[in-house]
C-alpha cells in the first residue's frame, strides 16, 4: 500500500505542473491587477503605479513571471498577500483551523443524518416513512445554499436567537478558555447545519438504494439461514457493504473540508478559506487566489488518492499494489 | 440405507402435510407450491427432482421460511419439525432453529458468502447465534469444521476471504457453517449446480459422508438425476408445484411410474447408445398464474394423455409396492376410489 501510495503521488506532479500553468493563466487574464485592485488611482499618481508595477515584476514576460512563481512556490514561498501584506502561507494557515473545524462538523452532520435516514429508508423502501425521508431530503437538495442560509440566519438566529449571525467567536471571550470553544462550536453550527444538510440527501439515497440492493444479495439469504436476526443482517451483513461505495463521496469531500464552502462562509460572514478566496478574487490578490487554487487541486488529488486507499480498506476484494 | 420408506418404526423428523406456498403477483397469490406433503425421517436423504420452475426451491424456501418478505407466503398446511408445526413460528422462534436444527446450502457458492467478512467471521457467527461460546472457542470449533470438509491450511482460510477461495472451497466452507452446529436436517438447494463435475461428486461424497458421521437427514433439491442416483434413499418427483411421483431411488430407476419421470429418464444423456439428439420433454411448464384449475398438470406435455386427463385430478397413491405416482393411468390415482382418505393427500 505505502508503495501504490508513494506511486499515485509522485504520478500527481505532472498533473500538478498543467494545473498550475492554467491556474497562472487564468490569474493572469483576469482584468486588471492587484495594483488596480487595490490602490484608488484618483489619489494615487499614475507614475507610482507604473514603478511598482515595473518593482513587482508585472512588465516582465508571461513565462518568466511564470516561472519566477513556481520557483518560489516549490520552495514553499507563496509570496505575500498584495492585500494584507502578510505571506500567503501564513494567511492561509491562519484561516484553516476554522474551515476545518466547519468542515468536520459540516461532515458529521451529514454523516449522522445520512445514516439514520439512509439505513431507515433502506430497510423499509416505499413504505411512508422512506417517501417522507426522500421527500424532505429531495427538499434540501433543491433550496440552493444561498437561500438556505438566509432562510437560516433569519429564522435561527434573528427570530428564535439560538445562534449568533455571524464571524466564528465571541470577541469578548479569553482565547483558550473553556467559553471559548463553546462560543466556537455556537458559532459553527447554523452555518454547518446548512452546509451539511445540503449534502444528506446524495448520501441518504446512495446509502438507501444501496442497502436494497445488498438486502436481495444471496448472502443475506444465508445470513439468514444462519439464524441471524434480521436487525444484525441490516447492520452488519448489510451495512459493511453498503459503506463502500460512500467512499467515493468521502474523496470528494475531502477537498471541501479544507477548500471550505465559498457560499456559505461568505453569507455567515465566517472567516475561513472560502471567504478569502472570494475576498482574493475580488481584489485581484493573485498570490492568495493561486495558491488557494493551487491547494484546492492538490487537496482535490489527494482526496482521490484517499478515496482509492480506503477502497483497499473496506474492502477486501480490491488490492493495492 | 438407515430408514425404509414406509417402515412404521422411525418417527418422521420433518413432516410437511398439504403445503401450500402463493406468490404474489399483481396483487394476487398464486400457488407456486400446491399440496405437497411428504416424510423425512432420522438419517434419510430424500432427493427433490423437478425442472426449473416446479417449485422445489419454493418448497424448501417454506420449510426455513427464507421466502421473500412480501411476496412470497405459506398459504396453507403444516410443516412439523420433532413434533412441532414450524409453519406458523415468528421469525425469532425460526432462527433458534434455522442453523442450529435445520440448515440449508445455496446452489451459488459463489454470491451466498458474504464478500467483506472472512471465512472464520462467518462460521463463527453460526456458532456463536446458537451456543455460548467464546470467540477463541469458536475459533477453534471452525478451523476443525473447516478440516472436517476437507479444506486444507484451515488455520490460514479462516482469517482470509470469499473471494480468495475456488467454488468448490467456498461450497465447502457453506457446508462447514451448515453442520457447524450439527443440525438434524439439511436442506442443499441444488449444492453441485455451479461446480464442474469432478468438483460436483468430491461435494456429494463429503455431504454423504458427513451425513453418515452426524446422523444427520438431508433435503437434496436437484434437478440432476445423475445426482439422486448417487446418494438418495427416497425420491420425490416434482411437476409444476405438485408431488408427482414418490419411490425408492432403486425404485424409481428400475421403473418410473409416472410418464413424466419417464421422460426425464429418457432425457439422460447415455455413454453406451450412439444417438445424434438428445431426448427432450416438448413444451413448457405451464406458469403459475395460467395454471390448470383441474385435471393434471403434466397433460399438455404428456404422451399418454386422455381425455380424462383435462377434467379429473390425479391423487398422489401407491401405484406398486412403496411406490407412489399420480396418474391417471394407474386405478389407484382416480380420486373416486377412496385413496384419497390417505394421510398427508390432498383431498379435493
Amino acid at each position: 500500500m505505502l508503495k501504490y501510495s508513494i506511486r499515485r503521488l509522485l504520478g500527481m506532479i505532472p498533473m500538478l505542473i498543467l494545473i498550475s500553468i492554467v491556474v497562472f493563466s487564468l490569474a493572469k487574464l483576469m482584468p486588471g491587477d492587484s495594483l488596480s485592485g487595490e490602490i484608488d488611482p484618483l489619489n494615487t499618481s499614475p507614475e507610482y503605479i507604473a514603478e511598482m508595477r515595473e518593482k513587482l515584476g508585472y512588465n516582465d514576460p508571461l513565462p518568466v513571471q511564470y516561472f519566477n512563481w513556481i520557483t518560489g512556490f516549490m520552495q514553499g514561498d507563496f509570496g505575500k498577500s498584495t492585500r494584507f501584506q502578510i505571506p500567503v502561507f501564513d494567511l492561509i494557515m491562519e484561516k484553516v483551523p476554522n474551515t476545518l473545524l466547519l468542515g468536520v462538523t459540516a461532515l458529521v452532520i451529514t454523516y449522522i443524518m445520512a445514516f439514520i435516514m439512509g439505513m431507515y429508508s433502506g430497510r423499509r423502501p416505499y413504505t411512508l416513512g422512506d417517501n417522507a425521508i426522500a421527500g424532505f431530503n429531495y427538499v434540501m437538495l433543491a433550496i440552493p445554499s444561498f437561500v438556505a442560509a438566509v432562510f437560516a440566519i433569519y429564522i435561527f438566529a434573528f427570530q428564535l436567537n439560538w445562534f449568533p449571525f455571524a464571524g466564528s467567536v465571541d470577541i469578548l471571550v479569553e482565547e483558550g478558555s473553556f467559553e471559548y470553544y463553546v462560543s466556537r462550536m455556537h458559532h459553527v453550527l447554523l452555518p454547518a447545519i446548512v452546509l451539511g444538510a445540503m449534502s444528506t440527501a446524495s448520501y441518504t439515497q446512495f446509502l438507501r438504494n444501496d442497502i436494497i440492493e445488498n438486502s436481495r444479495k444471496d448472502f443475506v439469504r444465508t445470513a439468514r439461514a444462519k439464524g441471524t436476526p434480521i436487525k444484525k443482517i441490516y447492520n452488519v451483513h448489510i451495512l459493511r457493504n453498503s459503506i463502500i461505495p460512500l467512499v467515493t463521496f468521502l474523496g470528494f469531500d475531502f477537498a471541501a473540508l479544507i477548500g471550505g464552502a465559498i457560499i456559505t462562509e461568505t453569507i455567515f460572514t465566517y472567516p475561513g478559506i472560502g471567504q478569502l478566496f472570494l475576498e482574493s478574487v475580488t481584489s485581484r490578490d493573485y498570490p492568495t487566489l493561486m495558491a488557494l487554487t493551487m491547494l484546492l487541486s492538490f487537496l482535490t488529488l489527494f482526496g482521490n488518492l484517499l478515496a482509492d486507499i480506503l477502497y483497499g480498506v473496506v474492502d477486501p476484494r480490491i488490492r493495492l499494489d | 440405507m438407515a430408514a425404509m420408506y414406509g417402515s412404521k418404526e422411525t418417527t418422521p423428523l420433518l413432516r410437511v402435510k398439504n403445503l401450500q406456498t402463493g406468490f404474489k403477483i399483481d396483487g394476487e397469490y398464486y400457488n407456486a407450491v400446491e399440496g405437497v406433503s411428504f416424510d423425512v425421517r432420522p438419517k434419510q436423504i430424500v432427493g427433490v427432482v423437478g425442472e426449473s420452475g416446479c417449485g422445489k426451491s419454493v418448497m424448501s424456501l417454506s420449510i426455513m421460511q427464507l421466502l421473500p418478505d412480501g411476496i412470497g407466503k405459506i398459504r396453507g398446511g403444516e410443516i412439523e419439525f420433532e413434533g412441532q408445526d414450524i409453519s406458523v413460528f415468528s421469525d425469532k422462534q425460526m432462527n433458534s432453529i434455522r442453523g442450529k436444527d435445520i440448515s440449508m446450502i445455496f446452489q451459488e457458492p459463489m454470491t451466498s458468502l458474504n464478500p467483506v467478512f472472512t471465512i472464520g467471521y462467518q462460521i463463527e457467527e453460526v456458532i456463536l447465534n446458537h451456543e455460548n461460546l467464546t470467540k477463541k472457542e469458536a475459533r477453534l470449533r471452525s478451523v476443525a469444521l473447516l478440516k472436517q470438509v476437507g479444506i486444507p491450511r484451515a488455520e490460514q482460510i479462516v482469517t482470509e476471504y470469499p473471494h480468495q477461495l475456488s467454488g468448490g472451497m467456498r461450497q465447502r466452507v457453506m457446508i462447514a457453517m451448515a453442520i457447524a452446529c450439527q443440525p438434524k436436517l439439511l436442506i442443499a438447494d441444488e449444492p453441485t449446480t455451479a461446480l464442474d463435475v469432478t468438483v460436483q461428486a468430491q461435494i456429494l461424497e463429503l455431504m454423504k459422508g458427513i451425513q453418515e458421521a452426524n446422523d444427520m437427514s438431508i433435503i437434496l433439491i436437484t434437478h440432476d438425476l445423475g445426482v439422486v442416483a448417487e446418494i438418495c434413499d427416497e425420491v420425490l418427483v416434482m411437476y409444476a408445484g405438485k408431488i408427482v411421483e414418490r419411490a425408492l431411488v432403486e425404485d424409481l430407476f428400475r421403473g418410473p411410474k409416472h410418464p413424466y419421470t419417464e421422460l426425464l429418464m429418457k432425457a439422460i444423456p447415455k455413454m453406451d447408445e450412439d444417438v445424434e439428439e438428445l431426448a427432450t420433454i416438448e413444451g413448457l411448464v405451464p406458469s403459475v398464474v395460467n395454471m390448470p384449475p383441474v385435471g393434471c398438470r403434466f397433460a399438455n406435455r404428456c404422451p399418454k394423455a386422455m381425455p380424462e386427463c383435462l377434467t379429473v385430478t390425479p391423487q398422489l397413491a401407491e401405484v406398486a409396492g412403496r411406490h407412489e405416482a399420480a396418474c391417471l393411468l394407474y386405478e389407484e390415482s382416480w380420486p373416486t376410489d377412496g385413496k384419497r382418505e390417505r394421510e398427508g393427500v390432498a383431498a379435493l
